[in-house]
């Protein structure tokens, strides 16, 4: 099987992944919760089904306590009310008043965040995934330093970079058009879900490059390309089936696990199955093509 | 290091018996009520099953129950945090006043007896904050009156009218509290008597209207303090202000040198009782506003917990069938090795809670967790499909497992670092759920390191040993 021939049909499969993701996301932006805008979300469990009406009368209570930007999210008995800050005194008014609307209700969750714990968090967690890479390339061209010519440790770092860039996209990608047309939001745990993908998309592309480096070591007069695609092959299995002892686990609590990490699981599963395929289709035909562009720029000279 | 895999074995079978311990159940109560028929008598017994794991515990004193501790988001309850506004205080003594206001709340949050509660500090230039977890607490009005309130009691009277001295000991009339001059006069001063010089407050009710209110009892210093000031103030007022608020104007009609007063105002037994507390802690240092809150009732956690738990052990025994089907009897190897490696886990989180540094559960923390048994197999994997192939090269099985072992190292080593580079990050930038995803994760990333490389090894060593057995035996 030769991987590295077809590397720019591999290339035309990644792009075909993230261009519309990356549309979405300068279009539309991502669907921030309140971990990041600051506001107020309730949490409403009522008895029965909830309809228009339900919602409506909501609606009305929210605008008589002068609350702004309100929306209501309906789901079988559930309803979230996302809002800008309300105070205690206007939330214990509202749930007085619900009550002479409802009767009996049960409130799941109260949760208000300020404006400036907001956009803090904001700037933690895109500084929190700068860091991350940037600690990982140290880390790998640190460790691969010893590896022999032609491959430099510093293209391995930055191979292995771009695998890692290219899984957070698609990730962000997808998740910007869920916010979009399903209004899915993003939350502090989509953060932490974005970071486990960069550790374990690396943790992947390790293994082919590991392999990488230790052929070149055997197999040092062969030419790059086939050293390289010759490491994948003998990695395949070994890639996948670490691959899918995770994917087995977070596909049980996708189906059986519990509501409220749904889509920190899914988060996780894009970004796993986007970190298998980048470590094998995307790194390392990446370290072949940067050496072929080096070798034309040589004999350009 | 212990090279002989037979010492090996045994310590991870102790270790093993050990954790099972720290993970079992308590003793469980059995009670049957019946009737026994024809002698128509009411059967009742108690019996106490099952039996204690810690009694070898107990010559050590320990006297420990294990248990996880929950977050938040699991146990229902409230997390609060509050910004110190520091403007009043000068710079150096800025890192005393946020602890001084943490040790304060602490002792209101205990006075008022809630369990468990999480108090922690957090400075980030001139940024000064407090965040306060209430498990349980699910009325944010209360504990936001509890805790943010300064309480910062002061007695006020009326200053000698236009006297240089009066004038310089006096606040500056646009800085008397409310309610000072409607009761005192155009002219107050506050005396020297604060809330430092109380003894002890509680709630009392009063004879003759049931009403409650608040008693003030009064150090010695305080006492006397304040018999000077009733002394003095005969036939005047004295105002008794609450955080810049009058809340009682007596007019002293003899002096009291019994050191009690007492602030009737309009309280409910709720509110004096809150009071009380907060006089009683002690008066914050630096006033409290909210940048964040959250309220979480405990049933939306419980229902994810269950099916997530569910989830995982699903998970567990997928990952089991898949791993025999693919390694065979490795495979077996490899799957006692994770359940070695997922009680043990447990077990650190459990025992973690009896330090102050308890790791606490939350969903995605849980969820983590069964990540990391996804990934603990991982280096197990690496190790078998490296010893198939040196097997495919042709060596024997002893030489082959070994340099499976060996080899797959650096590349387990390396992916594991890249985790725990990001769990570390992860926590450090993180708020409070993230901060234990993280811990889960990194735990987990190095348990599972030592589970698949010692447990894993040693198995398969003293069951394929051979030649490497006996060749380490001669060295001995």
């Amino acid at each position: 099987m030769n991987i590295i021939g077809k590397k720019y049909w591999y290339f035309a499969i990644s792009l075909f992944v993230l261009v519309p993701g990356l549309i979405a996301l300068f279009l539309f932006g991502l669907n921030r919760s309140i971990d990041f805008s600051g506001g107020s979300r309730i949490t409403l469990t009522f008895k029965s089904r909830i309809f228009k009406e339900t919602t409506k009368t909501i609606q009305k209570e929210l605008t008589k306590e002068q609350v702004k930007d309100v929306s209501l999210q309906a789901s079988g008995n559930t309803v979230i009310v996302r809002s800008s800050p309300i105070t205690e005194a206007q939330h214990a008014t509202l749930l007085q008043d619900l009550h002479k609307d409802f009767g009996a209700f049960r409130e799941d969750a109260f949760e208000t965040i300020g404006p400036i714990i907001g956009s803090e968090t904001t700037i933690n967690a895109l500084k929190a995934i700068v860091v991350a890479s940037i600690l990982i390339i140290l880390y790998i061209a640190w460790s691969f330093r010893k590896v022999p010519r032609p491959a430099s440790s510093v293209r391995f770092g930055v191979c292995a970079i771009l695998a890692l860039v290219h899984d957070v996209l698609v990730v962000v990608g997808i998740f910007a058009i869920l916010g979009h047309f399903f209004r899915i939001e993003v939350d502090s745990l989509f953060v932490t879900a974005l970071l486990t993908v960069i550790g374990f998309s690396v943790h992947d592309t390790i293994v082919v490059f590991d392999r990488i480096r230790e052929n070149l070591r055997r197999m040092g007069g062969m030419p790059f390309d086939q050293v390289v695609n010759a490491s994948i092959l003998q990695t395949l299995d070994r890639s996948l089936n670490t691959s899918l002892t995770v994917l087995l686990v977070l596909l049980a609590m996708l189906l059986f696990g519990g509501e409220s990490i749904r889509w920190f699981i899914i988060a996780l599963l894009i970004g796993i199955v986007s970190g298998t395929y980048s470590s094998i289709f995307n790194a390392s035909p990446l370290l072949v093509l940067w050496h072929e562009l080096s070798l034309k720029r040589k004999k350009n000279i | 290091m212990i090279r002989n895999p037979r010492t090996l074995f045994f310590i991870i079978i102790a270790l093993t018996i050990i954790v099972l311990c720290v993970n079992l159940p308590q003793v469980t109560t059995l009670s049957i009520h019946s009737k026994i028929p024809l002698v128509n008598k009411k059967v009742d017994i108690q019996k106490t099953v099952g039996f204690n794991p810690y009694f070898f515990l107990k010559p050590l004193g320990a006297n420990a129950s294990f248990g996880f501790k929950k977050g938040l988001d699991l146990e229902g309850g409230t997390s609060i945090t509050f910004k110190a506004d520091m403007k009043n205080i000068p710079q150096d003594r800025r890192d005393d006043a946020l602890v001084a206001a943490k040790s304060v709340i602490e002792t209101r949050i205990n006075l008022f007896g809630v369990a468990e509660p999480v108090v922690q500090t957090a400075v980030s230039t001139n940024d000064y904050r407090i965040i306060v977890d209430l498990p349980g607490v699910t009325d944010v009005n209360k504990a936001v009156n509890l805790i943010g309130t300064t309480a910062q009691l002061s007695f006020w009277e009326q200053a000698a009218s236009a006297s240089a001295e009066a004038l310089s000991q006096t606040a500056s009339p646009s800085a008397y509290p409310k309610g000072i001059v409607q009761t005192i006069g155009e002219v107050a001063k506050p005396t020297d008597l604060t809330g430092n010089d109380l003894q002890q407050t509680s709630v009392v009710f009063d004879p003759n209207t049931g009403k409650p209110q608040v008693q003030l009892n009064f150090t010695s210093d305080g006492a006397k303090k304040f018999a000077d000031i009733t002394k003095r103030n005969i036939n005047k007022i004295v105002a008794i202000v609450l955080d810049n608020q009058v809340v009682e104007a007596p007019r002293v009609s003899q002096a009291i040198l019994t050191g009690n007063a007492v602030i009737t105002g309009n309280f409910t037994p709720e509110s004096a009782r809150t009071l009380a507390t907060e006089l009683n802690a002690g008066a914050l240092p630096v006033p409290l506003s909210i940048l964040e809150q959250h309220v979480i009732g405990p049933t939306l956690g419980s229902e994810s917990l269950q099916k997530t738990l569910f989830a995982g052990i699903l998970g567990f025994i997928i990952i089991i069938v898949f791993m025999c089907v693919l390694y065979g009897r490795l495979g077996i190897i490899a799957s006692v090795a994770l359940c070695i490696y997922t009680l043990l886990t447990l077990a650190i989180f459990k025992v973690s809670t009896l330090t102050p540094y308890g790791i606490t559960l939350t969903l995605s923390g849980i969820a983590g967790f069964i990540l990391s048994i996804g990934m603990a197999v991982d280096a197990n994997i690496l190790i078998f499909e490296r010893t198939k192939e040196e097997l495919r090269r042709g060596r024997t099985k002893p030489i082959a497992i070994e340099l499976g072992f060996s080899r797959a190292w650096e590349s387990i080593r390396d992916s594991n670092i890249a985790t725990l580079i990001t769990s570390t990050i992860l926590y450090m930038f993180g708020t409070g759920l993230v901060k234990g995803f993280a811990l889960v994760l990194a735990i987990g990333v190095l348990i599972s390191m030592f589970s698949a490389i010692i447990v894993t090894r040693t198995f398969v060593r003293l069951i394929y040993g051979g030649d490497s057995l006996k060749r380490e035996v001669r060295h001995s």
